[in-house]
């Protein structure tokens, strides 16, 4: 460490280190993670979604598992609370996760067709 | 870098590590693993999060989930449910204990939401042994400004603006005496950041230490550039292992990472830092007897002054400041001093760490604004007292101190009304008592204590001390005589005015107020031979209530020194040269007929 632009540079590269404990997340994606749906391939869900907010370099983003929602025969389902919004996606496999990200959590496109409602 | 989507923070203050925090880390390490999770979790050891009597404790990130007395079982249950299926384990989960709510989260919980955390801002959130936590909340930004831009003389201006004054008891004005080393003339001068931590039930240093050591050691540096030195020592007790520890390792890391050494930021400025180990005496917390024991002499106090500041560590100039004061350093570089001067009084600003014990539902660590009342400390933060029992004493400053009785429950909480009202702030202990305390005992407690602690080398305290403790032990034991509490003043008094340190000079304390406020159970103890709060042994006596009696003789079967005596159906009788006192007969007895006077 030579320099104070070095100091703040290597902040930079580690702030996410302590980031998700400080309070509110812009972005928390929810995946029910019930046996149900774990059953109906939740984990691959959910790690496709973390890879994809890792490979995207996006920060302010939480991905969290949450019990059974108590819509098991549309799981995986996937929560969204993102640009003000909430959104519920049904049937989301590890392609549909990728692209959740990519589109409504970066993008902020709100991707209707896979949207479900109560 | 790995992207984790939840933090598990595991306290391990030492206070945790006693209740068994690690094996239950342990456990919760190897279920995530087997479960697969250990790329998406990960577990973080932190310092203390302040509520001691709760651990073990886990943290869950991000939803902030709360969990207390955590057992490896429950550990491996948490990673189950809630960190693979997202369901959250009700039972682990901490209860209010004034509304018997259960709380799920961190953030709701009374005793976290109503503090203000400026000197214990990290611990409990970052990992200590990990300097790129530290950095990652903005550590050594502020001696990065400060060596790159700002002038020794902007420093100290800066930090007597913010009004700071000594955490370590006396609560003289920081700024001052960083000015006052600063101008003292001399090519070597030193910092010195007193680590003792002698009064028994304070350990808010030990948990900065062990919780956030880069942010002493940041601190130090700063202070270093201030007033021109360019060697530092902690003194640290020996019976704070973990403290030692983890400090040795972060002086190590910010060595490596050029935040101490040599040409600091490529500004030529050299700072660097040892630790020195203290055998763990009372009075090596007194500054200048902490000098004499680093320079490797007996810690015993001199005559003041000349002061540190001109003549203190191997005669050179040295800054002598508090763990916790210097805690509240870099937030006042970096937000400024005018943003720390708004917290807390007129005269006592900033924030105040109290560690809270005694008879309170949270026992723990809290960190709240100055002048926040007694009442909102005991009862809003703390969760009041257990048992439903009743408030009846808080000492504060410890050994050196005094106490608050009921009446001073409004009382702001700032260095000035605590003086008046015969206590004192000290480092920050807080013991609640209540109505089962007894004030004579608890002043024997205290005494016994400095009596022991008191160096010896100036016969007021040497003798004084032992002198008072006498008298107190008489008078717990029932033998009290006419002119006791006259003596005691007296002595008092004498002590106090005669005293060559702090130590002697503050012993007498916790007697005059206690007399002061509870007189009347001295003067029971003395002339009715009898302890209104039923601690004193010798001054205990159990009686058979003869309308209440109805002779089943359960006393008299369970009495392990048979003496209670009588026949089935007719009336019992306590002998009382065979009583022992133990209350065995009292707590069976199925009506009530036995009490304790
Ligand atoms: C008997 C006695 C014990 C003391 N123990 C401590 C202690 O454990 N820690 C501490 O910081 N100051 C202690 N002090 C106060 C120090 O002498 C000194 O005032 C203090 O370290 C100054 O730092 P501050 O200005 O940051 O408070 C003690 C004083 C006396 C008289």
């Amino acid at each position: 460490m030579k320099t104070v632009d070095e100091l703040r540079k290597l902040r930079e590269q580690v702030r996410d280190m302590t980031k998700l404990r400080e309070g509110e997340q812009e972005v928390r994606i929810v995946v029910a993670m019930g046996t149900c749906g774990i059953a109906a391939g939740a984990r691959e869900t959910l790690n496709a979604m973390m890879q994809e907010v890792a490979a995207r370099g996006l920060t302010g983003v939480s991905v969290t598992p949450v019990g059974c929602m108590g819509l098991c025969e549309r799981e995986p389902l996937v929560e969204v609370n993102a640009h003000g919004g909430r959104t519920l996606y049904a049937h989301v496999n590890a392609e549909k996760a990728r692209r959740i990200v990519c589109e409504h959590v970066e993008a902020g496109r709100v991707i209707e067709a896979w949207v479900t409602r109560n | 870098m790995n992207l984790f989507r939840s933090h598990v923070l595991v306290c391990a203050g030492a206070g945790c590590v006693s209740s068994g925090c690690l094996s239950t880390e342990a456990a919760l390490i190897d279920e995530i693993a087997q479960l697969g999770l250990d790329r998406e979790i990960k577990v973080i050891e932190t310092g203390c999060i302040g509520t001691c009597d709760l651990g073990p404790v886990l943290v869950v990130y991000p939803e902030g989930i709360f969990y207390r007395n955590v057992t490896p079982t429950d550990a491996k249950e948490i990673a189950h449910e809630h960190l693979l299926k997202g369901r959250i384990v009700q039972r682990l989960l901490y209860r209010d204990p004034l509304t018997s709510q259960i709380v799920q989260t961190y953030g709701e919980m009374e005793f976290f939401n109503r503090q203000l955390r400026v000197a214990l801002r990290n611990t409990g959130v970052i990992n200590p042994e990990a300097i790129e936590e530290y950095i990652a909340r903005d550590g050594y930004e502020a001696l990065a400004r400060v060596l790159t831009a700002w002038s020794r003389e902007e420093v100290i201006a800066t930090i007597k603006a913010s009004e700071l004054r000594g955490r370590g008891g006396a609560g003289f004005p920081t700024g001052l005496k960083w000015q006052f080393t600063a101008q003292a003339h001399s090519p070597v001068k030193y910092v010195v950041c007193n680590a003792d931590e002698g009064d028994p039930g304070a350990f808010m240093d030990r948990s900065i230490l062990e919780g956030d050591p880069h942010t002493v050691i940041e601190a130090m540096a700063i202070a270093g550039y201030a007033v021109g030195a360019s060697q530092g020592y902690v003194y640290v007790r020996a019976e704070y292992p973990l403290a030692v520890k983890r400090l040795q390792h972060a002086i190590n890391q910010a060595r490596d990472y050029g935040f101490i050494g040599d040409n600091i930021f490529g500004t030529g400025f050299r700072f660097d830092l040892e630790i020195r180990v203290g055998a763990g005496a009372f009075v090596c917390g007194e500054e200048t007897a902490l000098i004499a024991s680093i320079e490797g002499k007996r810690g015993e106090p001199r005559p003041r002054p000349p002061y540190p500041a001109t003549k203190g560590l191997w005669g050179q100039p040295t800054l002598i400041n508090n763990v916790e004061t210097f805690a509240n350093i870099c937030p006042i570089i970096l937000h400024g001093a005018q943003w720390y001067a708004r917290i807390g009084t007129e005269k006592s600003k900033g924030t105040k760490v109290f560690a809270v014990a005694g008879n309170i539902n949270n026992t723990g660590l809290v960190e709240v604004p100055m002048g926040i009342t007694l009442r909102q400390l005991v009862f809003d933060v703390c969760g009041g007292i257990p048992g439903g029992k009743e408030f009846k004493a808080a000492q504060t400053g410890g050994p050196s101190g005094g106490c608050l009785t009921k009446e001073h429950l409004e009382i702001s909480m700032e260095y000035e009304s605590l003086l008046q009202a015969g206590s004192m702030m000290g480092s920050g202990g807080l013991i609640v008592m209540d109505e089962d305390a007894c004030m004579v005992d608890m002043a024997r407690f205290f005494l016994d204590f400095t009596r022991d602690e008191s160096c010896g080398k100036c016969t007021p305290c040497r003798i004084g001390t032992k002198r008072m403790l006498e008298i107190l032990d008489r008078i717990t034991a029932g033998e009290g005589r006419e002119g006791d509490i006259d003596a005691l003043l007296v002595l008092a008094e004498n002590i106090k005015s005669t005293s060559l340190c702090g130590l002697g000079q503050s012993a007498p304390n916790p007697v005059l107020s206690m007399l002061k406020q509870f007189r009347a159970e001295y003067e029971a103890h003395i002339y009715a031979q009898r302890c209104p709060a039923g601690v004193c042994q010798a001054l205990l006596n159990f009686n058979i209530v003869p309308e209440k009696c109805r002779g089943c003789g359960l006393c008299a079967r369970v009495c392990p020194t048979a003496a209670i005596k009588g026949k089935p159906k007719e009336l019992y009788r306590i002998e009382r040269q065979k009583c022992v006192k133990c209350g065995v007969c009292l707590e069976k007895c199925p009506f009530g007929a036995i009490v304790r006077a």
